[in-house]
């Protein structure tokens, strides 16, 4: 019962705290400066490399 | 030298199974006994006609492997059928109770059907769609080959094995009585070491991406592999009577046992056919509208907060039960929180045509996926207000919850499905365009018509019997018997059998319409040197 009570209580304070903590940085971290620019390029990932992955070796070519 | 250990490992698993399948204790543990030991048999001969054969030395690293997501895509149409067909059946069984035959009482009935039906849809027809889109989406989006060679081939027929497995045992009374999780203890470790396995393959993939950037859609089927490795194992623990049998005794009981179920039975809802199948929708919807997704930044908010929120809604199916009062609110409120992520990421799907909205008109595959859309939108709308206390009291234990899910399985899960098979087809298969876009029109409307007549009759049917089960009389008593609710359901059951068997056609058009694009459709001509086969 012990420690049913220090996690319930943990729970409801401390770890509440860290979660919605991380999840309004998740929410600053996506609003930051310059964000707008890169998630741009980023949001174009499924229409590079349809249909071979990406060279090893070879200079970097055009992607497809 | 590797071959020679497969054939002693696999000789040992095909004696052990019949050893098994002697000291059985029932028909169900006896024939998945059975199952195993054909399974080991075969492969045993399948290895040993390889053994000492010149090995395949070809560098494929620049290929994409394909011929595991060919084999999925088919085994989510036949699949789909499967479950769909039984989904119908089992629908006029309760419309027509004459339809449990009594020659085939204990194996065709409505109580040994209906987990064949949920699983099929849920794990064969949704799993294997989710593992093939997965594997194609995460080497496209990383550029780079699936990790682990031959270890995707382990996972499709690993999980195909898990579910013949649970298939034959429930219909021949092999179940844990736990919904959506009822397969007995030796299928959960099979299904245990499969999952590991498609972890890893997807992990180790993601680890060796080209891309530096992991796009949203892995974010997702991360989230939704990790997730039901955890809800998996944990409301499947349990000990075997006898390791000579399939029955075993879980290891909670109680309100603990019932909320360790829901917490499990509603994230497979949550990871499973939604962040999963929300994966696809941030892959194959940008593709087929040929533009990026409407807002990154809502994607990545989107994420975060449909893991966070889903988690915690499972007490909402537990309302009025032992479990005490403050979990069941809790989890009231994350129901009706997790509206706005839902709808959030619905607005990002459907904003993805902004700006292409004439597709609508012309491409009957991106309105596939705009009406699963909708559907989403329509059934996440509808989850949390069935989630308030108040409005649990009227609808629970009545057809509609059983319409609810139907409207988001079959309109939301379903139709994206429909829409990455129409997708997936000619792109694995290397042919220019689909057979038939007229019966891509014909599967739309025929299923879209069929989730409504399904949806409809079982809100006015749940509504209706809601109300009859709490309508008292002037003195206090109540005014109706449960069977005069089971006749007056009698005409709503029937238009619902009939929806089912317009979603069901809808689907076995597809599937012709699919076959036909692999056989008759014009092959790409190559016009460069880049060749995509595998």
């Amino acid at each position: 019962m012990e420690t049913y009570t220090f996690l319930r209580a943990f729970a409801d304070s401390w770890m509440l705290l860290a979660l919605f903590a991380f999840f309004i940085g998740v929410i600053v971290w996506v609003m930051r400066p310059g964000a707008t620019k890169s998630y741009d390029s980023v949001s174009r990932i499924p229409f590079r490399h349809e249909n071979a992955p990406a060279p090893d070796r070879r200079p970097a070519s055009e992607e497809d | 030298m590797l071959n020679y250990i497969k054939l002693i490992a696999l000789g040992l698993v095909t004696f052990f199974a019949l050893v098994a399948m002697n000291y059985a204790r029932d028909l169900a543990y006896l024939v998945n006994a059975l199952t195993i030991a054909l399974v080991a048999i075969g492969m045993f001969i399948w290895v040993l006609r390889n053994t000492d054969e010149p090995a395949d030395t070809r560098d494929y690293s620049n290929e994409y492997m394909d011929g595991v997501i060919r084999a999925g895509v088919i085994a989510t149409a036949l699949w789909g059928v499967v479950g769909f067909l039984v989904g119908t059946f089992i629908a006029f069984q309760l419309a027509f109770p004459a339809l449990n035959f009594d020659w085939s009482q204990g194996y065709l009935n409505f109580g040994r059907l209906r987990p064949l039906h949920t699983s099929a849809v849920i794990f064969a027809f949704g799993g294997n769609a989710l593992i093939a889109t997965s594997f194609y989406v995460v080497q496209r989006t990383s550029a780079a080959r699936l990790w682990g060679g031959n270890l995707a081939w382990f996972v499709f027929w690993g999980f195909q094995l898990v579910i013949v497995l649970a298939a034959t045992g429930y219909l021949l009374g092999a179940t844990q009585g736990k919904e959506y999780a009822e397969p007995e203890w030796y299928v959960d470790w099979w299904l245990t070491i499969v999952w590991v396995a498609y972890l890893a393959v997807f992990v180790g993939t993601l680890v060796k991406r080209k891309e530096p950037h992991i796009y949203v859609a892995n974010w997702f089927y991360l989230s939704f592999i990790i997730t039901v490795a955890m809800l998996h194992i944990v409301n499947n623990l349990s000990v075997p009577v006898s390791i000579w049998g399939s029955k075993s005794v879980q290891l909670f009981s109680g309100v603990q046992d019932a909320m360790t179920q829901w917490w499990y039975g509603h994230n497979a809802v949550g990871f499973f056919l939604t962040a999963g199948f929300l994966a696809m929708m941030y892959y194959f919807v940008p593709k087929q509208a040929g533009r990026p997704v409407y807002s990154y930044k809502l994607s990545i908010i989107h994420f975060w907060a449909l893991i966070f929120l889903y988690i915690w809604a499972g007490p909402h199916h537990l309302h009025y039960t032992a479990l005490p009062d403050w979990a069941s609110t809790l989890g009231m409120v994350f129901s009706v929180i997790l509206w706005m992520p839902s709808w959030g990421g619905m607005i990002n799907g459907l904003m993805t045509l902004s700006g292409a909205w004439d597709k609508l008109r012309t491409d009957p595959v991106i309105r596939m996926m705009v009406i699963s859309l909708g559907f989403y939108g329509m059934s996440t709308f509808e989850g949390p207000m069935m989630s308030i206390r108040a409005v649990n009291s009227l609808s629970h234990y009545t057809d509609w919850t059983i319409g609810h899910v139907h409207s988001g399985a079959l309109g939301w899960n379903g139709m994206i499905t429909f829409g990455c098979l129409y997708f997936l087809v000619p792109k694995l298969w290397n042919k220019e365009r689909l057979y038939s876009l007229s019966l891509v029109s014909w599967h739309f409307w025929l299923a879209t018509i069929g989730i409504i007549l399904y949806a409809a009759s079982m809100w006015v049917t749940g509504i209706m019997e809601g109300l009859m089960w709490r309508e008292v009389d002037a003195n206090g008593f109540l005014v109706n018997s449960f069977a005069d609710t089971v006749s007056a359901k009698l005409p709503m059951y029937v238009v619902r059998g009939l929806g089912g068997v317009m979603f069901l056609s809808g689907a076995i058009i597809m599937c012709y319409n699919l076959y036909m694009t692999v056989r008759r459709s014009p092959a790409i001509q190559a016009d460069n040197s880049a060749v995509p086969a595998e």
